[in-house]
C-alpha cells in the first residue's frame, strides 16, 4: 500500500482490453473440465512443493531484468509521471478518491473468489459483505461506508492462492510496464486477468470503464506518493536492488510471516536469521 | 505487558538485581551494554518510550531541520547506532580503523535522520501505537501500527536486540530498513571505489 503501491498495478493487461476479453473464459462445459483439471494438476504439484518461507533473493535473470526496469523508469518519466501530475492537478482530491474507490469495489468480486479458493471463508464473506456495502450505500462504490463499520480492505489475489496451495515463490521477475513481479506471481496476474468474475458477466463497455478507471487509480497512486515512490527509485544508488529487495520483503509480509504463539519457543523462521549473526 | 517484571520464569534470577525502584527504560540508558538480558515488557516499554517522542516530534510543529535533529537524538538514544552502522558497511567494516568507523556512524545517523525523517513529515497528524511484543531468537519484535490521517492504517515493527536491550532494525510493512540499507550503503560503497572515507563524505 505504502511503498509499493504504485508498482503493484493490479493487472498489466487491463491496460489493454482486447487482450483481455480474448483470455476471459467463458463458463462452458469445456472449460469447467479445463478448469478441473487445472486444479488436479495444481493439487497433484503442491503435494511436493515446499511451504518454506522464502528469503534471499533469486534472481537469476538480473541481466534482463535490469534492462526491463530500465525500461519501465523510462515509461515512467516521459509518460506516467507527466499523466499522474496533470491528473492529480487538474481532477480534485475527493473525485480522484471516489474514482479509486469504484474500481476498487469493482475488483472485490475476484478478491471473494481467490478467498474461496484459499479456504478462507471469514475474508470471502468479509470482503462479499465489503462488496454489498459499498456497492450500495457507497453509491455505486464512490464511497467507502464499509471501512466505517469494520469492513475495511482485505487483498487477495490469485498469487496469494497459489502460495496457500503451496506453491514456491520462484525467481524474480521484472515485468514490462507492470514492474517487479516473482514467478508464482506472474502466474497469478495471468490467472486473476483469466477468471475475472465481473468480466464474465459485465457488458464489454462496462468492461472498457473497469478498465479506465484501474488506469485512474494508478495514475493517483502514482501522484499520491510521488515522493515516496521518487525517493526509493530514483534518490537510490541502485533503485533496482531497492525495488528488488522492498517488493519481496513486502509481498513476504503480505502472504504471511509464521510467528510462534508461544513467547519463548524459538522460531524456525528464516526471515529473522539476519538478526541471528548482527553482533558477530 | 504493563508489569515490568513479570516475565519468564528463566529470565528471574537474571533479573532479580534489576528490581529496584528504577524503570527497565532508566536502566536501559544508564547500564553498560551486555550487562543483562533482556525482557519481552522492556522491549516494549523501550519502544514504548521511542514512539512516544516520535509522536512528540511529528506533531511538535518544528521546522524540517528542526524535527531531523530530534529525530537523531533519537535514534541514538533508542538505537544501536554503532552496530547497526557496521553491519550495513558489510565486510569493509573489518578493515575499517576505529576512528574512519566513529566518523561514518555520525554521518551515517546524520543521513538515515533526513531519510527517513521527511518521510515521517507524511506522519504529521498521525500516530503510531504499540500493540504486542514476541522474542524470536535473540530479539523482540516489538508490532506498531501506523495510523495516518486519510491512510488505511499500516503495519511496522521495530527489532530490539536481547543482548544490548536497543533497536536495530525498523521494519515498515514487513520492508526491513536494516537489508535496505546494506543494499543502499554497499551500492555507495561500490560507487565511491571501496572508499569509507569518501562514502563518509558523501553521507554528509
Amino acid at each position: 500500500m505504502l511503498i509499493l503501491g504504485f508498482c503493484q498495478l493490479e493487472t498489466i493487461s487491463q491496460l489493454h482490453p482486447a487482450a483481455l476479453r480474448c483470455q476471459r473464459i467463458k463458463l462452458d462445459f469445456q472449460s469447467v473440465k479445463q478448469l478441473a483439471l487445472i486444479f488436479v494438476a495444481v493439487l497433484t504439484l503442491s503435494a511436493c512443493a515446499s511451504r518454506t518461507p522464502a528469503t534471499g533473493i533469486n534472481d537469476p535473470h538480473e541481466a534482463q531484468n535490469r534492462a526491463t526496469y530500465e525500461s519501465n523508469i523510462q515509461l515512467d518519466r516521459g509518460v506516467i509521471k507527466p499523466i499522474s501530475v496533470a491528473y492529480g492537478t487538474v481532477v480534485p482530491d475527493p473525485v480522484r478518491k471516489g474514482l479509486s474507490n469504484v474500481s476498487d469495489t469493482l475488483g472485490l468480486p475476484g478478491t471473494v473468489v481467490n478467498n474461496l479458493l484459499q479456504f478462507k471463508l471469514v475474508d470471502a464473506l468479509h470482503n462479499t459483505a465489503r462488496f454489498a456495502v459499498n456497492a450500495t450505500l457507497g453509491f455505486a462504490g464512490l464511497f467507502d461506508p464499509a471501512s466505517e463499520v469494520g469492513l475495511e480492505e482485505r487483498e487477495s489475489d490469485f498469487g496469494e492462492t497459489l502460495h496457500v496451495w503451496g506453491f514456491a515463490e520462484g525467481e524474480y521477475i521484472v515485468l514490462p510496464a507492470y514492474g517487479p513481479s516473482t514467478k508464482r506471481d506472474m502466474v497469478g496476474l495471468i490467472v486473476d486477468i483469466a477468471l475475472d468474475p465481473l468480466g464474465t458477466v459485465l457488458d464489454p463497455k462496462v468492461s472498457n470503464v473497469k478498465t479506465g478507471l484501474k488506469v485512474a487509480d494508478i495514475v493517483d497512486t502514482r501522484y499520491r506518493y510521488s515522493d515516496l515512490y521518487e525517493s526509493v527509485i530514483y534518490d537510490s544508488a541502485d533503485g533496482y536492488a531497492q525495488l528488488r529487495l522492498s517488493y519481496l520483503d513486502r509481498r513476504r509480509f503480505e502472504l504471511g510471516t509464521p510467528i510462534p504463539q508461544n513467547d519463548s519457543a524459538p522460531a524456525d523462521n528464516p526471515s529473522y536469521d539476519l538478526y541471528e549473526d548482527f553482533y558477530e | 505487558m504493563n508489569n515490568l517484571f513479570s516475565s519468564r520464569p528463566s529470565d528471574l534470577g537474571r533479573r532479580r538485581f534489576l528490581t529496584g525502584a528504577v524503570s527497565g527504560v532508566t536502566l536501559l540508558v544508564a547500564m553498560p551494554h551486555a550487562a543483562f538480558a533482556f525482557s519481552s515488557s522492556q522491549a516494549e516499554a523501550l519502544i514504548t518510550k521511542t514512539v512516544s517522542d516520535i509522536n512528540t516530534i511529528i506533531n511538535s510543529g518544528k521546522s524540517e531541520s528542526g524535527m531531523f535533529a530530534d529525530f537523531e537524538r533519537v535514534l541514538v538514544n533508542y538505537a544501536d547506532t554503532p552496530n547497526i552502522a557496521r553491519s550495513v558497511l558489510g565486510p569493509s567494516a573489518r578493515s575499517a580503523s576505529a576512528a574512519q568507523l566513529s566518523a561514518f556512524t555520525r554521518a551515517f545517523q546524520g543521513y538515515i535522520s533526513r531519510k527517513y525523517g521527511s518521510r515521517f513529515r507524511e506522519f504529521i497528524g498521525g500516530k503510531i501505537e504499540v500493540n504486542k511484543t514476541q522474542k524470536i531468537n535473540s530479539i523482540y519484535e516489538v508490532s506498531c501500527t501506523a495510523i495516518l490521517r486519510g491512510e488505511s492504517p499500516f503495519a511496522i515493527s521495530f527489532i530490539v536486540a536481547d543482548k544490548t536491550g536497543k533497536f536495530i532494525d525498523l521494519t515498515i510493512e514487513g520492508i526491513s530498513l536494516l537489508k535496505s540499507e546494506r543494499a543502499e550503503i554497499g551500492a555507495m560503497l561500490d560507487k565511491a571505489g571501496g572508499s569509507i572515507d569518501k562514502l563518509t563524505a558523501a553521507l554528509k
